[in-house]
């Protein structure tokens, strides 16, 4: 097997020998064709040789170099790591889930169309929106979704508009989307309590007003504070004809207390794999389904699902000026099963319950760390806390360092160096998934790195020594590039 | 009242509360508008664990699944290695997320690295990313990716491509002015506006394409040459590599990803190495630690939104990581032989139940086109009522293509069908009459 | 951080030294420690045209990306291949053996408007108390 050592230096590639196999087929019970011609045929492939057993020692010791959710605790900030429910495992596997094909004709999948349209409705009425559409697969690709919905709204109502409007606190992908949707993208600062700048909003939409297609808005912000001019900021946004986008990422703090929609959201998207306990699988696969007023429902993405009201019968639909198809088929239907049991062993009551636990854990940790760390915004929070490191900093102790320790006390590091606008930031999400226990191990172990930042600070730098490697040398990774294995 | 996901006891709470210094929860939400504080819920009361997967069940009956099925048409039924969901299952992979710190996710990191090494083997190309949502994902944001490298924004498509994958190539270029034909194979003729020509092998026909010609005709444009390719196809046919590709897509579902109603799939994306820069989506590289040891790292970052943000080469973060590990262990576990293998029986099957079918009354093949493991056959009715009448003898029949093939339905068949099966779907075929 | 006397820079932190109508360009000490470990440069061809104070590359590091900026007009006459190939040079010697791109310069006035190395370092070290709120 592989040198212990050295893991990473050997791949399948390397342990493949000639004549091993993983697995059988069946024999060949019909005649045999002839082959297609040389010119097409291929003559050589270099894959890996190898038994069973080798393939799942490989990946299994492989597996043990991974941190995750179900090995420790993962404070990854605006990625909501709860613990995902095994029963959703078990039900995205059942066979009349997960062995339906796509292009299957409705009649005979209407128990999947069934869920969707179910899981389309929960979402609805979850974030207070008309209707929802489930083929987004990740919250990057709900964006695109919504902010595509936007342009065509503006199109066949007044004409198109060319700007979106960005806060200096949002995730990259905010900026992205609304740049590969062909329009130009500004940026809107942050006030000193960390809150948009309202006076800036304004600004941006009376110098040619009637040019701002939307703001993209995450709420509760990545500085993890509820934006307490929410309505005022809708309200001046439609007032200049402009459509209020929301970045759902942070929606486990407002689960069953809001809906989005009656803040006066247009279009709002969700993380399934962040706010809805879907597995996170090592980036993926998620699923962004958006949520839309009665004015933008006829452009969201095919395919939708509908019920027709006298036979009772799902069919999948192309709503009447639909932005278009975003993918090969309808969405992650394996990540919608996973989310639709999950709120169904929740309900409304349960979901209250994750919001309050999610929001009083987050508050817990600030109340703990606010004096070892600069609270850049000295205020309640909701799910998620934004501390920063720039004290330790001044000892030459950076955000990274401290990241770096807390993995050596067990600890998956939070989200570092976001948002952009606060210096040395670390965003701490604890989610409801955790005990009082472990928020203070966490606590307790923040509280000694910063100690040590100050009378140890080498063990800090040099951290982690406890990880299966030492830091890693990313600078000349991107220098001279190996991105696949060679002979 | 206690949830299992939720630990927080009551003693907890107060504990918590006190710290924080509030008196109850409601506080600390305060800040939402009072008149929009706490609605009324319409959603149904939770259910226990038994409840909830009894409910599930009923749900799942209410679709077919598990029949002989003939479907194709862009989602594949393929041996499943039991490797695959023994090792997807394990906590360490499901439950992890971003290789944000690669100290402690090199089993994310490797394995991407071990999807990379194998997409570009299979394809012939130079380098690959860590993977995009789908196939059809993945060809539009080659698309867009053609457009940047040539500085030109007209996207050619030929009309024999999956109807879905160009329809998503419609959306993506829909933001951005970007022009998207559809041609047919035969009039593949580019001009120096084009960005590529992009095709699909085999197409959604099942049919093989003239990769030499079509390559031949994008770069004679100076646009690029771009394919999607069934993955199981290229253990027989020559990879895209051979016929100067430039970028190489493909959704890896067939290999290691059940039908699962369409997804969540992954989208392979391979292309040559000049082009690095310009590539979409996360992308490992190798390097070593501190002490010289081989570990993996995410790598040319400053292409991701999270750096480059409006100027980013796509918006794209959260993937479909998991998928990918799928397939590399679907692959790594068929490995040489057993891919060979199974696009031969592919091959083999679909080429008897086309002789069989042929041979009948009233039916006929619709192209002498050379095919992989799936063709057109016109019959003697409509295609739907084929399929119904297939579906009353307990057998799912093949995709109804009448709107491009007159009375045309695509059938499907893989090294999972028995010589029985497709001796039924004969059969049964030969009872319908026109 | 070293700030030599005898080049000129802007407030984007390119510095340039001018030998008549030649100039080096590159990017100063301070601009290099801020950036962290550069992995990739991209500067234009040989021959193309420079407008002052317009983009004309790009400089990475592993996790930021930013813009270089024209501090003269004029046309390039050599760019620093060996940089390119290991841009490490430009954190080892950002004045040295790090110089990005040669330049002729159409309008040596342009020059004059340009920061001395005392503007220089007032500016730097604004930004740094700005930075350490």
């Amino acid at each position: 097997m592989a040198d212990r050592d050295d893991f990473g230096a050997t791949l399948t590639f390397d342990l493949s020998r000639p004549g091993r196999v993983g697995c059988t087929l069946p024999p060949l019970d019909v005649p045999e064709a002839p082959l297609p011609s040389g010119d097409l045929l291929r003559d050589d492939i270099t894959l890996p040789e190898l038994s069973q057993p080798d393939v799942v020692r490989y990946f299994t010791q492989l597996s043990q170099r991974n941190f995750s959710i179900d090995t420790g605790f993962y404070p990854l900030g605006s990625c909501s790591m709860k613990y995902n429910p095994r029963i959703n495992e078990v039900a995205a596997r059942l066979s009349g889930l997960a062995d339906v094909h796509p292009m299957q004709s409705d009649e005979t999948a209407q128990g999947a169309l069934a869920l969707m349209h179910g899981l389309q409705r929960l979402l609805a009425e979850i974030t207070g929106m008309h209707d929802v559409s489930l083929a987004p697969d990740a919250g990057a690709h709900g964006e695109l979704a919504g902010i595509l919905i936007a342009s065509a709204y503006h199109n066949s109502n007044g004409g198109p508009r060319r700007r979106v409007l960005v806060p200096d606190s949002a995730h990259g992908t905010n900026p992205a989307t609304a740049a590969m949707a062909g329009f130009q993208v500004e940026s809107i600062p942050s006030d000193t309590d960390g809150n948009l700048d309202f006076e800036a909003l304004r600004a941006a939409l009376d110098s040619n007003g009637d040019s701002v297609a939307a703001l993209m808005l995450t709420l509760p912000s990545t500085l993890g504070l509820f934006e307490p001019r929410i309505t005022q900021i809708a309200d001046l946004l439609h007032d200049h004809g402009a459509l209020l986008y929301g970045d759902g990422a942070n929606m486990n703090a407002m689960l069953g207390r809001v809906k989005p929609g009656d803040l006066g959201f247009d279009v709002f998207h969700l993380n399934l794999h962040k706010t809805f306990s879907t597995p996170h699988g090592g980036g993926g696969p998620g699923a962004g389904p958006i949520a839309v007023t009665a004015a933008l429902a006829p452009f969201l993405p095919a395919p939708h699902v509908r019920q027709d009201k006298s036979s009772a019968r799902f069919s999948l639909e192309t709503p009447e000026h639909s932005i278009g198809r975003l993918g090969l088929f309808h969405g992650n239907f394996g990540v919608l099963v996973r989310a639709y049991a999950y709120i169904l062993s929740l309900g409304a009551e349960g979901l209250r319950g994750i919001s309050e636990a999610a929001v009083l854990n987050a508050n817990y940790v600030l109340t703990r760390l606010r004096d070892a760390y600069r609270l850049p915004y000295d205020r309640r929070c909701m799910h998620e806390v934004v501390i920063s490191g720039s004290r330790q900093k001044a000892n030459g102790v950076k955000t990274l360092d401290i990241a770096k320790r807390l993995i050596d006390y067990g600890f998956h590091p939070p989200t570092i160096y976001f948002p952009l606008i606060v210096d040395e930031a670390m965003m701490i999400e604890p989610t409801e998934s955790e005990t009082k226990e472990t928020l203070d191990a966490f606590c307790d172990a923040m509280l000694v790195i910063a100690k040590e930042a100050e009378a140890t600070p080498d063990l800090v730098r040099e951290a982690p020594a406890r990880a299966p490697l030492r830091r890693l040398d990313e600078a000349t990774a991107a220098r001279k590039p190996v991105l696949r294995w060679t002979r | 009242m206690a949830h299992p996901y939720i630990p927080l006891t009551q003693e907890d709470r107060k504990e918590l509360l006190g710290s924080v210094g509030v008196t109850s929860v409601d506080e600390l939400f305060a800040e939402i508008p009072a008149e929009h504080r706490d609605p009324v819920f319409d959603l149904p009361k939770a259910l226990s664990e038994p409840e909830l997967l009894s409910y599930l069940e009923e749900l799942a009956s209410r679709s077919t699944a598990g029949l002989p099925s003939f479907l194709g048409a862009g989602a594949y039924a393929h041996f499943i290695p039991s490797t695959v969901d023994a090792i997807i299952s394990r906590g360490e992979y499901l439950t992890a997320y971003t290789p944000y710190q690669p100290e402690i996710s090199q089993g994310t990191l490797q394995t991407t690295f071990e999807f990379q090494s194998l997409v570009c083997e299979l394809t012939g190309m130079d380098i690959a990313n860590a993977g995009m949502y789908d196939g059809a994902s993945a060809m539009a944001e080659a698309c867009l990716m053609a457009c940047s490298v040539t500085g030109r924004e007209r996207i050619v498509l030929l009309d024999t491509i999956h109807r879905n994958i160009t329809e998503t190539v419609r959306t993506y270029a829909g933001g951005r002015d970007i022009e998207v034909v559809l041609v047919p194979p035969s009039h593949a003729s580019l001009t120096d506006t084009d960005a590529c020509l992009a095709v699909q092998q085999p197409n959604f026909f099942g049919y093989i394409e003239d990769l030499g010609a079509l390559s031949r005709a994008a770069h004679e444009a100076g646009a690029l040459f771009v394919v999607s390719q069934d993955p199981v196809s290229l253990g027989l046919y020559k990879p895209p590599s051979a016929f100067d590709a430039d970028i190489v897509v493909a959704d890896g579902q067939p290999l290691g990803v059940p039908l699962s109603f369409g997804g969540p799939y992954v989208g392979l994306f391979a292309c040559r190495a000049e082009y690095a820069r310009q590539m979409p989506g996360r992308i490992v590289g190798r390097t070593k630690d501190l002490e010289g040891r081989t570990g993996y790292v995410l790598t040319l970052q400053t292409r991701e939104q999270h750096i480059r943000r409006e100027r980013a080469t796509s918006n794209i973060c959260t993937s479909t990581q998991l998928v990918a590990l799928a397939f590399t262990i679907a692959l790594s576990t068929l490995g040489k032989q057993g891919l060979r293998r199974m696009a031969e029986l592919c091959y083999h099957k679909a080429h008897y139940a086309a002789g069989q079918i042929a041979a009948l009354d009233g039916y006929e093949l619709a192209s002498n086109d050379e095919f992989f493991q799936e063709f057109v056959v016109r019959c003697p009715v409509s295609p739907a009522d084929v399929n119904d009448a297939l579906l009353g003898c307990g057998m799912i029949g093949g995709f109804d293509v009448s709107d491009r093939v007159e009375r045309g339905l695509l059938l499907c068949f893989s090294e999972l069908h028995t010589r029985e099966q497709i001796d039924d779907l004969v059969k049964a075929l030969g009872e319908i009459r026109g | 951080m070293n700030i030599p006397t005898e080049l000129r820079y802007t407030k984007e932190h390119e510095w340039i030294r001018a030998e008549g109508d030649i100039g080096t360009i590159g990017i100063t000490d301070y601009a290099q420690d801020q950036l962290g470990d550069i992995v990739y440069l991209d500067l234009p061809a040989v021959g193309a045209p420079l407008t002052q104070n317009d983009k004309l590359g790009e400089i990475e590091s592993v996790k930021a990306v930013s813009d270089l900026y024209a501090p003269v007009s004029g046309e390039v006459l050599e760019v620093n291949t060996e940089a390119v190939d290991q841009p490490e040079a430009v954190n080892e010697e950002p004045y040295g053996k790090g110089w990005l791109i040669r330049v002729r310069l159409s309008d040596a006035s342009e020059l004059d408007a340009m920061l001395t190395n005392e503007a220089y370092d007032e500016l730097i070290v604004r930004e740094m108390e700005e930075h350490s709120d």
